[in-house]
């Protein structure tokens, strides 16, 4: 198999003596689009996050396109073409939603920056709309439309995720799972981190389930989705 | 009677809940410190005068309460609650500003009025510009990027010393020391930064401030070098070489004499105001350029979210490091011009309370505001000045200030409005 775009290989994360991640191991295939679920504080947010080295991880290592990233700085992963959506957003409140863009262009330079903004107004046509309004006013469809885009601004070659669908309503959940379909369909590598396991796995091709920081499951994402154990946990039993 | 009180009770029952609240905090205040009076070994008592006030302050409070809850009053009360945390606002992109009529007027009556101003006036709106340009300076460490910075006067006294103690040791002048002072402020700054600027909120404003205080200490104790707390002379500035005394030193022509006017004194300040004035000017268009810049966006989005600002690529420390500089360099640009104006420097111009003053203007003039800050520096320097009288109760009206703009306007005098992005095709195109 070819080099993965990312990879972790056994991983401990501690936060002081709390252990967060239990010799985590995954791969992100190249084009691929793989989601991470599990339950309330499994450790889906650690493991994006430690990505960042925010925080580094214990032992182990992370591997993105064969390189050796462990304990990299937020800062420099950032430019080697790793973007992430965080959790609860983190858009910049008193920018405005163009300006929330133009942070997300700022490692790549100037060089794409009016095509690809453009591209996120085709992309998100609510943002052009207020493309001059505060990031604080939107809603939170939007501003996690602005979340994503922003983060797309960088013209990632992996694109990281974590609930994207947290606190939306089931026709934005919807909407923005429609998007992340046409970016993978593009051939964007996505790594996702969803408590709505059933439109996560609806979209993935792979998928791994965490539970207490260890990973108890992997398979497609068509496995996962009649796994009865996955059912019985994340679909709500039916 | 009882009944129409009874009859309208809801109306008054939260007013006078406020008014019986208010008049408690009143005598919790003012029973000590007006109703305790010392004399000599012994103390008096005056309940009449606390009752007086408590009297004032219940009544008041009533009234206040009373009036809100007219439709009038409600109207007021609710302009002032949306008011409150609207934050910035987008202007668009398009919208053609008054500034631009509005400005060259003002730097045609700045550079007018030193030719008519008498010394006093002149004295009083170099003083002015000056902390324009240290409020300026903090304005881009605490309201850009959000750094609290309590001991910024540390760099304002190294500008000033650095004039002197360059004349002093090195022979050298003010137009060499301008631009290296700015440098020396700067490599402070970035000493005191690397270490600092890891820290967060509270932390980084208590090391500042210690900072501002070591700065002031040495200054004061380092008698061989400074001066200590006697000072040292500032040299004045020279114009391509001519001086401003009555007679030059070392032998050379005068300005009056080589421009064959009679000597004013009032030359050197009219010199000082006008070139003030152009590094104000520069600086001010910098710091337009430098927050529409990426840099400047850095700054604010840092101030927003660090975390989410690394994960965008952006090298959390030397985007602080950077505010932290350039606000150091152009208090050290200031240090200078106080210097050679006053002609001496010493170390009670550097205290904690000059830093209070700078942070005041800052937030009075609204976070991140230009125009906030520099109404802000002139409203705080230059009124107690024509207000000689009053100059003791100077700290009690930046207190009444701070206390009345956080409830009127929490976000300074001017609100911070950023200019939309000028979108690159026409908006109704794809
Ligand atoms: N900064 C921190 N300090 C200490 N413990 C932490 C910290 N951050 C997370 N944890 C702990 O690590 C564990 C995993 O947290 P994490 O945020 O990764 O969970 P999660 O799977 O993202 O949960 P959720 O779905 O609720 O977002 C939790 O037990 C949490 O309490
Ligand atoms: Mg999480």
């Amino acid at each position: 198999m070819s080099v993965p775009m990312l990879e972790f290989r056994q991983v401990d994360l501690f936060y002081g003596a709390i252990q967060a991640l239990h010799q985590v191991s995954l791969q992100v295939q190249v084009g691929e689009t793989v989601s991470l679920i599990g339950a309330n504080g499994a450790g889906k947010s650690s493991l994006l996050m430690s990505i960042f080295s925010q925080p580094q991880v214990t032992s182990g290592q992370i591997l993105y396109q064969g390189r050796d990233i462990t304990g990299l700085q937020a800062h420099q992963v950032a430019t080697l073409g790793i973007a992430q959506v965080p959790e609860g957003r983190r858009i910049f409140p008193d920018m405005s939603v163009e300006e929330n863009l133009l942070m997300g262009s700022l490692v790549i330079g100037d060089t794409y920056v009016d095509e690809d903004r453009q591209r996120m107004f085709e992309l998100f046509p609510r943002l052009r709309e207020r493309r001059n309004q505060r990031a604080m006013t939107l809603s939170g469809g939007e501003q996690q439309m602005l979340a994503i885009a922003r983060a797309l601004m960088s013209r990632p070659c992996l694109l990281l995720l974590d609930e994207p669908s947290l606190g939306l309503a089931p026709l934005v959940v919807k909407q923005i799972f429609h998007t992340l379909r046409e970016l993978a369909a593009d051939g964007m590598t996505l790594f996702l981190v969803e408590q709505n396991a059933s439109h996560a796995l609806r979209l993935s091709h792979r998928g791994y389930v965490m539970v207490n920081g260890r990973i108890s499951l992997m398979g497609t994402g068509e496995e996962l989705l009649t796994n009865p154990q996955v059912r019985m946990a994340y679909l709500g039993g039916h | 009677m009882k009944a129409l009180l009874m009859r309208y009770w809801p109306y008054w029952s939260g007013p006078v809940r406020d008014a019986g609240f208010a008049g408690l905090m009143a005598l919790i205040l003012f029973g000590p410190v007006v109703g305790v009076v010392l004399k000599g070994y012994d103390f008096e008592l005056h309940p009449s005068r606390v009752a007086l006030l408590v009297g004032i302050v219940i009544l008041g409070r009533l009234l206040l309460s009373l009036a809100l809850q007219t439709a009038r009053g409600k109207v007021w009360l609710q302009r002032f609650e949306l008011g409150r945390d609207q934050g910035v606002q987008v202007v668009p992109a398009h919208q053609k500003s008054l500034w631009r009529w509005v400005l060259p007027l003002i730097i045609l009556a700045a550079l007018i009025l030193p030719f008519y101003a008498n010394k006093y006036l002149l004295t009083v709106v170099i003083l002015g510009l000056i902390y324009v340009l240290l409020g300026l300076g903090l304005n881009i460490v605490v309201g850009l990027a959000g750094l609290l910075d309590l001991g910024y006067v540390a760099f304002y006294a190294i500008g000033a010393y650095g004039l002197a103690l360059g004349y002093e040791h090195l022979g050298l002048g003010f137009w060499t020391m301008l631009p290296l002072a700015a440098v020396l402020a700067a490599v402070a700054g970035a000493i005191l930064g690397f270490p600092v600027l890891r820290m967060h909120g509270d932390y980084l404003a208590i090391v500042t401030l210690g900072f501002g205080e070591i700065i002031r200490l040495v200054l004061n104790n380092w008698l061989s070098f400074t001066g200590g707390p006697n000072g040292l002379s500032a040299p004045s500035p020279t114009l391509l070489g001519l001086e401003f005394g009555r007679r030059a030193k070392d032998g050379g022509t005068p300005f009056h004499e080589f421009f064959g006017l009679t000597y004013d004194p009032n030359y050197k300040f009219i010199f000082i105001y006008l070139v003030l004035l152009l590094v104000v000017l520069l600086v001010l268009y910098v710091k337009q350029r430098l927050v529409r810049m990426p840099i400047g966006r850095a700054w604010e989005a840092l101030r927003e979210d660090e975390i989410a600002c690394r994960s965008m690529g952006l090298n959390h420390v030397l985007v602080k490091l950077s505010a932290f500089m350039l606000g150091a360099s152009t208090a050290g640009l200031a240090g200078v011009f106080f210097a050679t104006y006053q002609g001496f420097v010493n170390p009670t111009s550097f205290t904690f309370f000059e830093s209070a003053l700078i942070l005041a203007i800052v937030v009075l003039g609204g976070m991140g505001s230009t125009l906030g800050v520099v109404i802000a520096a002139f409203v705080l320097t230059v009124a107690p000045e024509l207000l000689r009288s009053f100059a003791d109760y100077r700290v009690l009206l930046f207190g009444v200030l701070m206390v009345l703009m956080m409830i009127w306007r929490p976000r300074g005098l001017i609100r911070v409005s950023r200019r939309g992005v000028v979108p690159p095709v026409a908006q109704g195109a794809a």
